[in-house]
């Protein structure tokens, strides 16, 4: 339990800090001023980043690849295709329809970059990560041509970076759904772990391989569009909170769950009171800190040895 | 046989050059042509420069997948050129002679490239897909530091270092176009006379030193022509990803030839052939302005992938 003690103080600091913090001084209407924009604007952080851990985790269960994360699949831009689409027909649609359709189209690029992978040659556990970012890239192309005939071009920088500076009461609301989702991933987690042993293992045990995945992927790009519909794609948080709890505490997953989805909060967290800090009161997008530190540990990931590993 | 197919690619493009320059041309003639002119010699530029700069990291690195842009050579590009707006200050930059800047940031960018890519290439030569997942993630760590600084500075710094990122096939100063087309035939010249020796270098590491060849000598020299190359490229236009990939790609194809005395005048060609008539295409037929780029990246990044599942079947 001890070990639990630094982390969450470390937490708890962090929301403090993430509170106390913005243009606007605490004056006699603090209250109001932390119920409408502070405490929005942190927790918006935490859950957006607890699910984008979550969402890692699953999608590395799936395809068997620790370098792999979603936005690393396509589903960001898939999903970002599918909103310029509901602009285009159907701008009047209700948040939850724009939700649905985005989730529907990330599952869709998710399930073309499966089709992918399952073509690549499995000794070259790299080619993954790579064939995923240049097909991410090229569904990324077609939404910018697509927005840019359109003029849409405003709308697609929104959602391409990242950020939390216009989060409010009333703006983020849909981003609980992710704890509901985690609870979902909870109560599934020893079926996800099997996943991860590969379709004829899996079967091996019992496991209705063809379905656990779907849910899962199902779950995976729902959190997607929910993510990128109310605060935009942040890249890496699902691939870093996942392998260092991995390298901290081994493989167990349904114990790790809880612990990847505080580590990707705190992470999103981090980099939103960072980008906060470096210039007050000027801001950086979150998604850009987070580029930046993501990719740092994404080299050291790739480049150290393999971790130890724990039961 | 080769050579040939050289000529009939140069015939190409002085033919569609002089299409892009005389179609509907109305009055006022002259400024017509003057702004058609400089748009043109842009898009040779950045093209050829493109194109030969991805032969030569292609051999040096010995793998036909990589592009220098793939791997975030363009994005080392736009961090110095905004670190150094910020160590100078907009109006300090503004103030140096354009020559002056362009040998500064193609000094800058050479020492910095050798470090990070020579020590890449060095470590990790045998592991091809390490090394590229290594570099595609650097350049995403390069862009996001640009970024960060470019948020850090004075808006009239960021208008500078926007306008040297984003000059656009638009609007091309003559002077700095000048200086481009100087530097880039300098380094073109100069990749031509390596070529037996590239040649040689094409063959790996160890079969090049066993022939004799000083190696690690021609990578430096090498990365330093590629520096020249893409700083010309992207301080024209920008990064363009895979047009690289897409040139190099066809230049192989089409001389079938492994000789880079053929393959790099013939990339350089194809390069520009692309970006002239893909401009033609889109500004003058469908009167879309910014797509090109856009419609390059898209098959750039299908013709890799095509290649990457065709290179497991072999």
């Amino acid at each position: 339990m001890r070990r639990w003690l630094f982390p969450l103080a470390a937490l708890a600091g962090l929301i403090a800090l993430s509170l106390s913090l913005g243009a606007a001084s605490f004056g006699e209407d603090a209250g109001w001023l932390l119920m409408v924009s502070r405490l929005p604007r942190t927790a918006a952080a935490l859950l957006a980043g607890a699910g984008l851990a979550l969402a890692g985790v699953v999608v590395q269960q799936v395809v068997q690849n620790r370098l792999v994360e979603p936005s690393l699949t396509g589903a960001p831009e898939a999903a970002m295709l599918g909103l310029l689409a509901v602009t285009l027909l159907a701008p009047g649609l209700a948040v939850a329809g724009k939700m649905l359709i985005a989730a529907g189209c990330a599952l869709a690029g998710m399930a073309g970059y499966l089709a992918l992978a399952a073509r690549l040659p499995r000794e070259d556990p790299m080619l993954l990560p790579i064939v995923g970012m240049v097909y991410g890239g090229i569904l990324g192309a077609i939404g910018v041509w697509a927005a840019w005939s359109a003029d849409l071009m405003q709308y697609l920088g929104a959602w391409r970076l990242g950020e939390f500076s216009g989060v409010m009461q009333g703006r983020y609301e849909w981003l609980w759904a992710i704890a509901a989702l985690a609870g979902l991933l909870y109560v599934i987690a020893d079926r996800i772990t099997i996943l991860g042993l590969g379709e004829a293992q899996a079967r091996s045990l019992g496991l209705d391989y063809a379905q656990t995945r779907a849910l899962g992927l199902v779950v995976v790009s729902v959190i997607t569009a929910l993510v990128l519909v109310t605060v935009g794609a942040f890249p890496f948080v699902g691939l870093v909170a996942p392998n260092l709890v991995a390298r901290w505490r081994g493989d167990n997953l349904r114990a790790n769950l809880p612990l990847i989805a505080l580590g990707g909060g705190a992470l999103l967290l981090a980099a939103d009171v960072i980008g906060r800090l470096i210039r007050y009161p000027f801001e950086i997008p979150a998604a850009t800190v987070i580029a930046v530190f993501g990719a740092g540990v994404f080299l050291w990931l790739l480049h150290a040895a393999p971790g130890r590993r724990h039961g | 046989m080769a050579e040939r197919r050289v000529l009939w690619l140069a015939l190409a493009l002085l033919a569609l050059c002089a299409a892009f320059l005389a179609w509907q041309l109305r009055a006022p003639m002259g400024f017509i042509l003057g702004l058609r002119a400089a748009k043109l010699g842009a898009l040779v530029c950045v093209g050829a420069a493109t194109g030969a700069a991805t032969i030569l990291f292609q051999t040096v690195a010995s793998n036909r997948l990589l592009t220098p842009g793939l791997v975030g050579f363009d994005a080392l590009f736009i961090l110095l050129q905004t670190l150094l707006v910020l160590a100078l200050g907009g109006v300090g930059l503004a103030q140096l002679p354009a020559s002056l800047r362009f040998g500064m940031e193609v000094i800058a960018l050479a020492a910095a490239s050798t470090a990070l890519f020579g020590l890449l290439l060095r470590r990790d030569a045998r592991d091809v897909t390490r090394m590229i997942l290594t570099g595609i993630i650097l350049g995403v760590m390069l862009r996001g530091l640009a970024e960060m600084v470019q948020r850090l500075m004075d808006p009239s710094d960021f208008a500078v270092v926007q306008q040297a990122m984003f000059a656009s096939f638009g609007r091309v100063e003559p002077q700095q176009l000048a200086v481009s087309a100087v530097v880039l035939l300098a380094a073109l010249a100069a990749a031509l006379r390596m070529a037996p020796a590239l040649d040689v270098a094409a063959l790996g590491r160890s079969t090049a030193r066993g022939l004799g060849l000083d190696h690690d000598r021609l990578v430096l020299v090498t990365l330093l022509l590629m520096a020249a190359m893409v700083s010309v490229s992207t301080a024209l236009v920008g990064p363009i990803t895979f047009l690289g990939l897409l040139t190099a790609s066809l230049a192989r194809q089409l001389t079938g030839s492994h000789r880079h005395a053929i393959l790099l005048p013939a990339a350089a060609m194809i390069g520009a052939l692309i970006l002239v008539a893909g401009q033609f295409v889109f500004e003058r037929l469908m009167g879309s302005q910014s797509a090109l780029a856009v419609i390059v990246e898209l098959f750039g990044g299908l013709l890799f992938l095509a290649l990457v599942l065709k290179r497991r079947r072999r």
